[in-house]
């Protein structure tokens, strides 16, 4: 596309910030797009008409009480493991490994309630998930951190890596602890006397996990833009020389952020084990350690707009899903009406960061 | 005019969507002293169904597969599934499929949703999907929730939940004939002698399911082929293609004159096919792609199951918690034999056998057909109600023999016969 030859038609330039309320036009309108290619794409599979498509995209998400909550704890999950991968992308540290994360901390919170549920008190029980599972995250986030601080690993492939080795403990345990034995699967953890569970509030099984999530986005917010640590964050991150010159001791604050950041993943581990799945397997983070990355990066490393971003996103999967049960199509339509809506959103960056400047003739800006 | 016509759309869809986020958040607010509003709610909804008779056009049915039409367990299902809404007259609207759903939450995620959509039953096909099953089946007390495979319904005490499978090792039985008759023509023709007369049996995993589908079709074999012997390997996997036909290839290295299959790949079939080896399939007639050596396979057909319970919800009965159907009833099959590579007489032997099965002059686990560690065996503890450690619990011989799905629907007989011997164990 930038390729050049003698006497280019158009050429592609870095813009200057735009305007906000321009940028978040040029992303409504690609999500306006997105909608539209879908919108067609599922015309000419299944005949029916497209407001009839996007009808069924809301029923998707808000058809039933049970959705809307089903929705808005989606939205919880995959928030949760965006603000754990913030503050590591902020510091240019590109932590990949959330999903194996956010499996440690599930996988200790899983341990717990096996080994010690029905045995401990409660409250002590819940003290050992929570340090647990923030302990499992931490320490899977901070072994790359520290051979990246120490001896310039790569950190992308090495958190990578990481993910397998979750992965594969995982199905290890799973098979060691199987119910019944020989099954390959652990089964609903403490089914009957519901130990370890998370509590339900007001009858709410997700409310209490919507609030962590809540009180974690504030925290997060604070911490990075008005916190000294959430400082030295943003400089490393721009560049770590800068920093070194300031004095900001860089390994420190690789180790240090990418703890926070791995016990946030554990955090969002124990929520899916004892606050919703109350069981584990090699899909309890279901991808969300990826689309986190997305989510993290459209709201530009912002909390509160990841709110918005992590519901854009679950709104889309829940409706992609919705339209492909509705219309009888594979499961794997909705992976494709889900690519679609992805492929334009991160499209729109590019015009958002980019102009695109046709010589001699017209200028303006195409629209993806 | 284009950048306008964005614009409008752009707009249109924030107001729709802030919108449906306000009401969404107002029902969620409002909603926080209503839990038994709710409750009543959901009741309504399905009220229609229960107990009384509800009209086949109101009959709403959701599938819940584990793959697609791509591994042959899963299209075992949802051809039975078409052929059962064909044969009920139900509209498309009326039936809804999920395909590719693991056995995960999202199990029960799905499950929740069809209930959502106003189904009135449940089915699911997945051993592994059955806790997610029951944990929907407790949240909407007025669907029927139905599942394949599953060992703990008529434990759980739960109206609404039900488990299903066929006396498939029947049909086993029937194919172990074929397999027989197939290896005294071999003999006849000597190719190989009385004594090298080897079945190979790639299985998924050592499970009562797997042990009592191979143990039927070995002793279907023998009562044609008395001196016949069986290997057996397991791949640990019920779909993976590489290791079934590996494991295929090995017991073909070992001599395995015949080679038979419980996993759910084209890995066996193919491998047969390639060396030039009989085979007897499961699931469905692997013919097309073994025009050689395909010899027969048995399948369970789930259509009378999906029709049974159907018609339960629509004329207001109860669902059995456990039902097993065998030969009798259509519910276990067999496919066409392949003449290209069936001995003759092999259609004649097993009609002759299936009258007997129906008519209960034969049973195929007679305990004087088989022996365990040299000796005939007059009582067995199986375990029956499920728990962690398999514990023994039911009494299941007795007058002569092995009472298989009959204490429950799903395999329990996991007696290691003499005769056979397991190259491995994969649990």
């Amino acid at each position: 596309m930038s390729k050049k030859k003698h006497e280019p038609k158009f050429h592609i330039a870095k813009r200057d910030a735009l305007d906000w309320w321009k940028s978040w036009l040029i992303r409504i309108c690609a999500v306006a797009a997105a909608l539209i290619v879908c919108a067609l794409v599922t015309v000419v599979l299944t005949g029916e008409n497209p407001i009839g498509v996007y009808v069924k995209m809301f029923e998707g998400a808000f058809g039933t009480k049970r959705r809307i909550w089903s929705l808005v704890q989606n939205i919880a999950m995959l928030l949760c493991v965006s603000l754990a991968v913030t503050p590591a992308f902020k510091m240019r540290f590109w932590n990949i490994g959330a999903e194996g994360q956010v499996l440690a901390g599930g996988l200790a919170t899983a341990a717990c309630m096996i080994l010690f549920g029905n045995k401990l008190p409660s409250v002590a029980l819940y003290a050992l998930m929570i340090i647990t599972s923030c302990l499992a995250g931490a320490v899977w986030a901070v072994i790359p951190a520290f051979f990246r601080a120490n001896w310039k690993t790569n950190e992308t492939l090495f958190t990578l890596m990481m993910n397998y080795i979750a992965i594969q403990l995982v199905s290890y345990f799973t098979y060691i602890w199987s119910v019944p034995k020989g099954s390959g699967q652990i089964g609903v953890i403490n089914q009957s006397t519901r130990s370890g569970w998370m509590p339900s509030l007001g009858g709410y099984d997700y409310l209490l996990n919507i609030l962590v999530v809540a009180g974690l986005t504030v925290f997060m917010f604070v911490y990075l833009r008005s916190s000294k640590q959430g400082y030295e964050i943003s400089v490393v991150g721009e560049s770590e020389n800068t920093a070194r010159y300031v004095g900001i001791d860089v390994k420190k604050v690789i180790i240090r952020t990418m703890l926070l950041s791995g016990a946030i993943c554990g955090i969002a581990g124990l929520l899916l084990v004892s606050g919703t799945d109350h069981t584990i397997t090699r899909d309890t983070a279901a991808g969300r350690g990826f689309t986190a990355i997305m989510v993290s990066w459209l709201a530009k490393f912002n909390p509160l707009y990841m709110v918005l971003t992590s519901f854009l996103i679950v709104f889309l999967q829940k409706g992609a899903i919705e339209i492909s049960t509705t219309f009888g199509l594979n499961s794997s339509f909705s992976d494709i009406l889900t690519g679609i809506i992805i492929f334009f959103i991160i499209g729109s960056e590019f015009f958002i960061n980019y102009t695109i400047k046709v010589h001699n003739s017209k200028k303006g800006e195409k629209e993806s | 005019m284009k950048l306008r016509k964005f614009l409008a759309l752009a707009l249109a869809v924030t107001t729709v969507l802030s919108m449906s986020v306000l009401t969404g958040c107002s029902s969620n607010s409002g909603s926080s002293s209503e839990k038994s509003a709710e409750t009543t709610e959901t009741g309504e909804t399905a009220g229609e169904t229960k107990g009384e008779a509800t009209n086949l056009k109101d009959i709403k049915i959701g599938f819940i597969f584990l793959h697609d039409e791509n591994s042959t367990y899963d299209k075992n299902f949802i051809d039975a599934a078409n052929a059962a809404k064909e044969a009920l007259g139900l509209s498309d609207e009326q039936v809804i499929f999920k395909t590719n759903i693991p056995e995960s939450s999202e199990c029960y995620e799905a499950a929740a949703d069809l209930a959502d959509r106003g189904c009135n039953i449940v089915f699911a096909d997945s051993f592994g999907h059955e806790q997610y099953i029951a944990q929907a089946a407790a949240e909407f007390p007025d669907v029927q929730f139905c599942h394949a495979t599953g060992t703990t319904a008529h434990t759980a005490g739960l109206d609404n939940f039900h488990n299903a499978f066929a006396s498939i090792y029947e049909g086993r039985y029937l194919a172990g004939i074929a397999a027989g008759m197939k290896l005294n023509e071999m003999i006849a023709d000597g190719e190989f002698t009385e004594d090298e007369a080897k079945i190979g049996y790639v299985g998924a995993y050592t499970y009562a399911e797997v042990i009592s589908g191979y143990t039927s079709f070995y002793l279907g074999a023998k009562s044609v082929c008395p001196s016949v012997t069986m290997e057996v390997q397991f791949t640990g996997s019920w779909y993976d293609e590489t290791a079934e036909k590996e494991a295929a290839n090995t017991l073909i290295s070992r001599d395995c004159k015949l080679i038979s299959q419980h996993a759910d790949s084209m890995g066996a079939p193919t491998a047969c096919e390639s060396a030039g080896v009989p085979n007897v399939s499961y699931n469905g007639s692997t013919v097309s792609a073994c025009p050689n050596t395909f010899i027969v396979s048995s399948k369970i057909d789930w259509a009378p199951y999906f029709e049974y319970i159907v018609n339960c919800v629509a004329n207001g009965e109860a669902i059995d918690a456990d039902w097993c159907k065998g030969i009798a009833e259509g519910s276990v099959v067999l496919t066409d034999l392949n003449d290209a590579a069936a001995a003759e007489g092999t259609a004649e032997a097993i009609a002759e056998a299936e009258e007997k099965l129906v008519s209960g002059d034969l049973h195929v686990f007679d305990t004087t057909t088989f022996t365990v560690d040299g000796a005939a065996l007059d009582s067995y503890m199986a375990d029956v109600d499920t728990d962690a450690d398999y514990t023994p619990d039911t009494e299941v011989i007795s007058d002569g023999y092995f009472h298989e799905s009959e204490m429950r629907s799903a395999p329990y007989f996991d007696l290691r016969i003499d005769g056979i011997t397991t190259l491995n164990e994969m649990f």
